[in-house]
C-alpha cells in the first residue's frame, strides 16, 4: 500500500469516527444539520455515478429525489404512520421504475440535448404535481407521523428520535458509498467508464452501450430516490420543489464542486455547500441585492 | 480449399447525392489476406465502415458465412466474430494497454451485468488480455497509459484490442498510418502471423508492404472495382498502372 493510500485510509476511518461520535458532542440543530448534508451526500454520490463514471450529464435528477418523496407521502395514511419497510420499498421501485421510463427515451440523447431533455422531463414532473390536485398541488402535503421501522412487534430504532435517525442516515450514507465503490471497480464498472471515455469503441468492441446506460440511470436514480425518501422523513413534507430544476442545479453544483468521478468528492461537495449555505445567510442586504440569498453569485 | 467467409454483393452507399461506394463485390477467405488499395476518397474506409456496422449499406448485401448481415448494429456484428481496427486510432487513452484489452476480452462475455465482484478477480479476462498484447508484441508495455505509448505501438495496442475480441475476420483499416520504416515492418511481420488463423481485409497505403501480404487485391477508384486479382494481375492491368500505381 502506498503512502497516499494510506493517508486516505487513516482520514477516512478518522471522518468515519467523528461523524459516529457527533451526538455526543454536538447540540440538536447540528445533528439534524449533518443528517440533511448525510442525505444530501446519497444524493450527490448517485448523481456522481452518471456525471462522473458514465458522462451522462443530468439535470433532472431531481425528479427522482421529489418522486420518492411524494410517493411516501401518498401511502402515509392522514395522522398515521406507514411502515417504514413498505413505504421504502415502494418509495425505491417507484424512482427505479420512473428511471427505466425516462432513462429509456433521454438515453437516445447525448451532450447538450441529453442536459435539455432530462431537465425537460424532471419539469414535466413538476408541472404535473403543482398544476394538479394530487398531494396538495403546489402548496405541498405535510406528512405529520414518520414511518415506523416495526419488524413483527419489534422496533430497532425510533425515527421520531433525532439521534436515531442520524444514525440510520449515516449507514446509508456508508453503504451507498461502499456500493457504489463495489460497482465502479465491477465488470459493469469497467463497461460504464469506457463509455464515458469512447462509447463508440465499446460499441465496436460488441458492447450493446444502450442497455449498460439504462442499467446506470436506474440505479442512479433509485439511489436518487433513496435520498428523496430520506429527506421527506427528515422535514415531514413534499412540495413540489423537491422536483424543480433548481435542486436539480445544486446537486450538480455539488458533484461539479467536489469533484466529478470520486464519489467522495460529492459528498464534500454536498458538506460545503449546505456549510456555506448557512454561513452566508448571515451576510447583510447590500442595496437592493440580499447575499445571504443569492450567495451563489459569488462563487 | 479456403471457403469464402465474408462475402459482399452489389454494396453501395450514398452520402445524399454524392456516391461513395457502388456495387462492390468482394469475398474475404480464412487464411488469406485480402487488400483494399486505391487512391483517397475512393471509399475504402466506408466500404470497412458498412462491413463492421458502423454504417448501414444503402443498398447490396453482406453474408457471414452465409447468413445475411448487411445491416446489422455493430455490437452485433463484432459478436458474431468481426473484428475491425480504426484508420484513426481508437482507443481508451486513460486507460493502461492491459486495461484496454482486459475491456476488449470481457466484451467476449454473455454479459457484464455483473455488479460486485471486482474485474481484476476475473483471472481468464486477465490472462486474455495478456495473450493479446503478447501477440500484438505489447507485453512489456502493459502497465503504461495508452495515452503515454508512441504512436506505433497505440497502433499496435488498436490491433491488440481487436485480437482480444477473437474474432474470425479481421478488418484492419490502414494499420500502418503514419508509422515509421521499423514499426511498419514489425506491423507487417504481425499481420503475416495472423493469416494463417483469419480471414484479413486489409486497406492499406504502403504499396510494399500491400504486395508482401495480399493474396488478393483489389482496387478501388470512385467508389467502383475498378480491378480484382493477384499481385502479378493488379501489377499488369493497365487500367490500375493509369488510375492508380502511375501516381506513385
Amino acid at each position: 500500500m502506498t503512502n497516499r493510500h494510506a493517508l486516505i485510509v487513516a482520514l477516512s476511518v478518522v471522518a468515519l469516527v467523528l461523524l459516529a461520535a457527533l451526538p455526543a458532542f454536538a447540540e440538536k440543530f447540528y445533528v439534524q444539520l449533518f443528517t440533511k448534508i448525510l442525505i444530501m451526500a446519497i444524493f450527490a454520490m448517485s448523481l456522481d455515478l452518471l456525471v462522473g463514471y458514465t458522462g451522462l450529464v443530468s439535470f433532472g435528477h431531481a425528479a427522482f429525489f421529489g418522486f420518492a418523496g411524494y410517493l411516501l407521502a401518498l401511502v402515509t395514511p392522514q395522522y398515521q404512520a406507514a411502515s417504514l419497510w413498505l413505504s421504502l420499498a415502494i418509495a425505491l421501485a417507484g424512482s427505479a421504475l420512473l428511471a427505466l421510463a425516462i432513462g429509456a427515451f433521454v438515453l437516445r440523447t447525448s451532450g447538450v440535448y441529453f442536459i435539455m431533455v432530462t431537465l425537460a422531463f424532471a419539469q414535466m414532473l413538476y408541472f404535473l404535481f403543482h398544476d394538479t390536485k394530487i398531494a396538495g398541488g403546489s402548496d405541498g402535503v405535510y406528512i405529520y407521523v414518520r414511518p415506523l421501522a416495526t419488524i413483527a412487534g419489534w422496533r430497532p430504532f425510533d425515527l421520531e428520535n433525532f439521534v436515531h435517525y442520524y444514525y440510520v442516515v449515516l449507514a446509508l450514507a456508508v453503504a451507498t458509498f461502499l456500493l457504489l465503490w463495489r460497482v465502479i471497480a465491477s465488470l459493469f464498472g469497467g463497461v460504464i467508464v469506457g463509455i464515458r471515455v469512447n462509447e463508440h469503441r465499446m460499441r465496436s468492441l460488441g458492447y450493446p452501450t444502450f442497455r449498460y446506460k439504462l442499467a446506470c440511470f436506474v440505479l442512479s436514480g433509485t439511489l436518487a430516490g433513496l435520498a428523496g425518501y430520506l429527506a421527506t422523513v427528515q422535514f415531514g413534507f413534499v412540495n413540489p420543489d423537491m422536483l424543480g430544476w433548481h435542486l436539480s442545479g445544486s446537486v450538480l453544483l455539488m458533484v461539479i464542486l467536489g469533484g466529478m468521478g470520486t464519489l467522495i468528492g460529492p459528498a464534500l461537495g454536498a458538506l460545503a455547500m449546505l456549510v456555506l449555505e448557512i454561513a452566508f445567510q448571515a451576510l447583510p442586504v447590500v442595496g437592493a441585492v440580499n447575499i445571504g440569498k443569492h450567495w451563489q453569485l459569488l462563487m | 480449399m479456403n471457403e469464402a467467409v465474408l462475402v459482399t454483393e452489389g454494396l453501395t452507399r450514398y452520402f445524399g447525392g454524392l456516391a461513395a461506394v457502388v456495387g462492390v463485390s468482394i469475398a474475404c477467405e480464412r487464411g488469406r489476406v485480402h487488400a483494399i488499395i486505391g487512391p483517397n476518397g475512393a471509399g475504402k474506409s466506408t466500404l470497412v465502415n458498412m462491413l463492421s456496422g458502423d454504417l448501414v449499406p444503402s443498398s447490396g448485401r453482406v453474408t457471414l458465412r452465409g447468413a445475411d448481415i448487411t445491416g446489422v448494429a455493430a455490437h452485433r456484428i463484432s459478436r458474431l466474430g468481426i473484428g475491425r481496427s480504426y484508420q484513426k486510432t481508437n482507443i481508451f487513452l486513460p486507460f493502461t494497454a492491459f486495461e484496454n484489452c482486459r475491456l476488449a476480452a470481457q466484451s467476449r462475455l454473455a454479459s457484464s451485468m455483473r455488479f460486485f465482484r471486482p474485474a481484476r478477480a476475473y483471472r481468464t479476462l486477465a490472462e486474455a488480455a495478456e495473450r493479446a498484447l503478447a501477440a500484438a508484441g505489447l507485453d512489456a508495455r502493459g502497465d503504461m497509459p495508452a495515452a503515454a505509448l508512441s504512436h506505433g505501438e497505440q497502433r499496435q495496442l488498436e490491433i491488440a484490442m481487436t485480437l482480444a475480441t477473437e474474432p474470425e475476420v479481421l478488418l484492419l483499416d490502414e494499420p500502418l498510418a503514419g508509422m515509421g520504416a521499423d514499426e511498419s515492418a514489425r506491423m507487417v511481420e504481425l499481420l503475416r502471423s495472423l493469416r494463417a488463423s483469419h480471414a484479413i481485409l486489409l486497406v492499406e497505403h504502403d504499396m510494399d508492404a500491400v504486395f508482401s501480404l495480399a493474396d488478393r487485391l483489389t482496387v478501388m477508384v470512385n467508389g467502383a472495382v475498378l480491378a480484382s486479382g493477384s499481385a502479378e494481375e493488379i501489377r499488369a492491368n493497365p487500367a490500375v498502372q493509369e488510375a492508380y500505381l502511375g501516381e506513385a
